[in-house]
């Protein structure tokens, strides 16, 4: 092996358990101390349709999926076709071989595309269009076949623990080409069981059933393949405290943390789970202060109690956004998580809050697009549009997450740019992160901070008239803000430009005055927001080549910045993670410094690149793209970037991998 | 904020008998939010002396919605035309009835978009040509009562916007009411609707065999009609639900006013949350604290991180 790093994949049938099995394996790696990094790719299906889930284990850090498979577990036939020709040469396929007869003809759900290249290569080989057929000629790319007979073998289960139903033995199928994949890489046998013991906590009898199929698996492994596989996968000694992690739950756990008390939701892939996540853990363990810390507080009855979050299902993503914004209104963190579409819907919302200086998150999951696009896939598409959806000029934020790690910290730092600037933010987190796996160390809950700007506790005294200016004129554009309900006074909120205390105005003069009151709060942001949290630079200073880029890429850029290292390649890398307001000067600075400027993202046309050269003027010198639905691979921007040092590559490289 | 209404328009009416109303209950206006879309009868938070919060057109509800769950304390009113609730709104106007916030939702129902100059609304019988329409109405109108049936609200009312009086006492209950309660208010516009004008709901032309007027609208509960759910049966509440399906086909020269139907046994979606978090009615949204004074997070999220550890 090359590289310090094991790639497994495991496909199957929709619905048929792809996703607790590669949960299975990836957690069972991770508790023997291996760094793990997990892709999903699933159709717009709910049964039927093939899905996959790739896992990359490693002994050192992993930040990214790899295109080489290095042991592909299949239980259905699908999977063979589709994938058996990724294995690479003395890579492993793991099978059943009561399957070798099955015809490329016989599995409807394969496009056509994909069965006309098949029948091609095996036809110019001379072989047949079958699952014997396939593996054939993966054998001869040096592939190992093991065939594992799933059906005596569970039966064999069966007969341990007394269970004679056919199909609760067929759910088993799944664990047991895991267990058969981790028998050949003779991995500890225990982790396996334990992981699958934490996986069907719940059902302790099913679990320790399937701790069974673990052991029949790893005897026949032992007995038929006397261990085999070349490969040997080594748990690490660690004392880290580390979590196997899903972006959509991250983000739904530090929503909890930064005090988001309502969420609002239209059901939309890939940005539901998230709210479903809110859903199921509505109820919120509280630490109260002490009395020292604040008597007022520690005395109410309230703090005795749990905090909770309301979470609703709208009609419709305006509906998702009205009531978020009406939550910040009476003074709740709020916000809705969405998709494109969804988002699209949501554009006539972020004026009003923006006019009205509501804070309010807009979670983004941006997936394939325009318009329905590919429902379930990655892309990047979608800056340019958070950047400028909504009519006329209002402020707003806009943070992008490389990693789930950032992810977690992005949401706080979201709702306290909200609060502070009383704008909307939309935090961009893509479909490759929303449907990510990784184990990283525990977030570090110490680090949050809670920033609530000039959020105004009343009552109210004093107040002339019992009107409150809530828009008057202050430094920095920010003024205080009671929520609607405050005691002692009123104002006003409208989609109308307004006087100070909300009521409509058409003055000239007030209108420039608001104007330049919102406008200048993006200004005041950019004076405030430390660089720390809206730019990463890695890699030497006089590097050859700066890649730029934002948002999920980060961790394909890492890892492949590692390889050519190696290679004697020095690449440096700009993350811009604060897109609005922009960090013109130092991107600035960095980049008239660099050697060549190259621009990486998963869009068509370079979006980041083109807000890059409108705020710097300073042009980028290659663009790295991808637009086909499948989130950059570690090998794919390590290809590209050598290319371009080499100077083989053209100005603008497309890349292409994925199935 | 002066006001900038047409003379003689029937918001002043539904203003009046709100603002009585809101008097006569004596709330706090500052614990008292009026919600409105975009329209007319919208800028009506404007004038009244509560916080005010004139929103979207036709996004009237959902942000009602989001204040009243954010703060189940406030006292929510939210107000609009017909074309922003039963028009651009429709489907915010249905969702709501599933939901059953406790708030009240009175629209003023005037058959014709007045700010843009009087374009045919939703609720405009087919066929009808107003001053302001070139060619008659060429769409059906909504029946407002039988779609809030349909839709769920627990409390369905129409007034009539120069009964002030009366119609005071409609918002009153319907603001008492423990659920969602509709309120649909006849409107005159006098600039663009020149058929159901003040005097047509008088009577004008509508006589009797006697030759006497005869007004156009009557009140349910001088002819003994009671709309009220009062057991929760569910034959009692399929009873009442017939009646008000068969009143909401009167319209025109026998208009009822008054309470159509009302359930009270429906939960409130509040209650629905409670459910879900017991401590949510008692320690809401708006009244949790999150962070200590130093902003250290309040929220102790020890047991998630846990399920998701592996080393």
């Amino acid at each position: 092996m090359k590289r310090n790093d094991f790639s497994w994949m495991i496909g199957g049938v929709q619905g048929s358990g792809v996703d607790t099995s590669a949960n299975i394996f990836a957690r069972a790696a991770a508790a023997g101390g291996l760094s793990v990094y997990g892709k999903r790719e699933y159709y717009s299906n709910i049964k039927g349709e093939h899905s996959y889930f790739q896992v990359r284990v490693s002994r050192t850090l992993v930040r990214s999926h790899v295109d080489t498979v290095d042991m592909l577990a299949t239980f259905e036939e699908e999977t063979i076709f589709r994938h058996a020709l990724e294995v690479r040469s003395d890579g492993a396929i793991v099978y059943n071989p009561d399957q070798d007869g099955t015809r490329l003809a016989d599995i409807p759900t394969i496009e056509s595309p994909v069965r006309v290249r098949l029948n091609e290569a095996l036809t110019k080989s001379g072989l047949s269009a079958d699952v014997k057929g396939v593996l054939e000629l993966a054998r001869r790319g040096g592939v190992h076949v093991y065939a594992v007979p799933y059906d005596q073998l569970l039966k064999k289960v069966g007969d341990e623990f007394g269970e004679t139903s056919l199909s609760a033995l067929q759910r088993m199928l799944n664990v047991m080409a895991v267990a058969a994949s981790f028998a050949l890489l003779s991995y500890d046998e225990e982790l396996v069981k334990n992981a699958l013991r934490k996986q069907f906590r719940s059902k302790p009898k099913v679990a320790e059933m399937n701790a069974g199929a673990v052991g029949v698996a790893y005897g026949f492994i032992r007995e038929k393949y006397n261990g085999g596989f070349g490969f040997k996968l080594e748990p690490v000694k660690t004392d880290e405290v580390r979590l196997f992690v899903r972006g959509q739950s991250t983000v739904a756990m530090a929503k909890e943390l930064a005090g988001c008390r309502l969420q609002t939701y239209y059901p939309i892939t890939p940005a539901s789970d998230e709210s479903e996540y809110l859903e199921a853990h509505g109820v919120i363990e509280l630490d109260g202060p002490t009395a020292q810390e604040n008597p007022q507080v520690a005395e109410a009855a309230t703090m005795k109690q749990k905090g909770s979050i309301a979470v609703v299902q709208s009609e419709d993503e305006i509906a998702a956004v009205t009531m978020a914004i009406g939550g910040g209104i009476a003074g709740v963190r709020s916000s809705t998580s969405t998709s494109g579409p969804g988002f699209s819907l949501m554009a006539e919302g972020l004026g009003y809050a923006g006019i009205n200086e509501v804070p309010v998150v807009v979670t983004l999951y941006s997936r394939g697009g325009p318009s329905t696009g590919l429902p379930t896939r990655h892309e990047q598409g979608d800056l340019r549009f958070a950047l400028h959806a909504g009519h006329g000029e209002f402020p707003r934020l806009i943070l992008a997450s490389g990693d789930l790690d950032e992810a977690f910290y992005d949401t706080v730092r979201a709702f306290n740019y909200a609060e502070r600037y009383q704008t909307p933010v939309i935090h961009i987190v893509d479909k490759a992160l929303a449907n990510s796996d990784a184990t990283m160390p525990k977030f570090d809950v110490g680090k949050v901070k809670i920033d609530r700007g000039l959020f105004l506790r009343g009552p109210l005294k004093g107040i002339e008239n019992g009107e409150f200016r809530r828009y008057q004129q202050a430094a920095g554009g920010i003024s205080p803000r009671p929520p609607v309900g405050t005691k002692g006074a009123v104002y006003w909120l409208t989609g109308d430009e307004h006087n100070e205390l909300g009521h409509i105005t058409e003055d000239p003069t007030i209108r420039d005055a608001m104007m330049e009151k919102r406008m200048g709060k993006i200004d005041t942001a950019d004076s405030e927001i430390p660089m720390s949290e809206r730019v990463n630079f890695f890699g030497p200073e006089d590097a050859d080549i700066t890649i730029v880029s934002w948002g999920s890429t980060k961790g394909a850029i890492l890892d492949a910045m590692e390889w050519l290292k190696e290679d004697g390649i020095k690449v440096s890398f700009l993350q811009i993670r604060l897109i609005n307001p922009f960090p013109t000067q130092y991107a600035g600075d960095v980049l008239s410094k660099s050697k060549k400027v190259v621009g990486v993202e998963m869009n068509y046309s370079a979006q980041l690149i083109g807000i890059l050269r409108e705020r710097t003027c300073i042009p980028v010198d290659q663009l790295v793209v991808k637009y086909n639905g499948r989130p950059m691979s570690c090998e794919e921007v390590y290809n590209a970037v050598k290319l371009i040092a080499q100077g083989k590559a053209p100005k603008r490289v497309v890349l292409k991998a994925g199935a | 904020m002066h006001n900038d209404w047409c003379p003689g328009c029937g918001d002043f009416g539904i203003l009046n008998a709100v603002q009585m109303a809101l008097a006569e209950m004596n709330v706090d206006p500052s614990s008292t939010v009026v919600v409105s879309g975009v329209g007319c009868s919208s800028k009506a938070p404007h004038f009244i002396k509560t916080y005010g919060v004139h929103t979207l057109h036709g996004r009237t509800l959902p942000f009602a919605t989001g204040i009243k769950l954010a703060n189940p304390n406030l006292e929510v009113v939210a107000e609009g035309g017909d074309g922003d609730g039963m028009g651009i709104g429709a489907g915010h106007f249905v969702n709501s009835g599933r939901r059953n916030v406790d708030m009240l939702y009175i629209v003023h129902d005037n058959e014709v978009y007045g700010l843009t100059k009087g374009q045919a609304a939703p609720t405009m019988k087919l066929g009808m040509k107003t001053k302001s329409l070139p060619l008659p109405n060429i769409n059906q109108g909504i029946n407002p009562i039988m779609l809030a049936l349909a839709s769920g609200y627990t409390f369905i009312a129409r007034g009539y916007s120069y009964d002030v009086r009366h119609l005071k006492d409609l918002i009153i209950k319907g603001i008492r009411h423990k659920g969602f309660a509709f309120l649909d208010v006849l409107q005159p516009c006098p600039t663009y609707n020149d058929i159901q004008t003040k005097e047509y709901w008088a009577g004008e032309g509508n006589l009797d065999a006697n030759g006497h007027q005869q007004p156009r609208t009557y009140k349910l509960e001088e002819t003994g009609y009671d709309g009220v759910v009062h057991g929760g049966a569910a034959d009692e509440v399929q009873e009442k639900f017939q009646q008000a399906v068969l009143k909401s086909f009167e319209f025109g020269d026998h208009t009822p006013i008054g309470v159509i139907y009302q359930n009270e046994f429906i939960p409130t979606y509040e209650e629905r949350l409670v459910g879900r978090a017991p401590t949510y009615l008692s320690n809401p949204p708006a009244s949790q604290e999150i962070s200590k004074p130093d902003g250290t997070p309040l929220a102790n999220i020890d047991k998630l991180l846990e399920e998701l550890r592996v080393t």
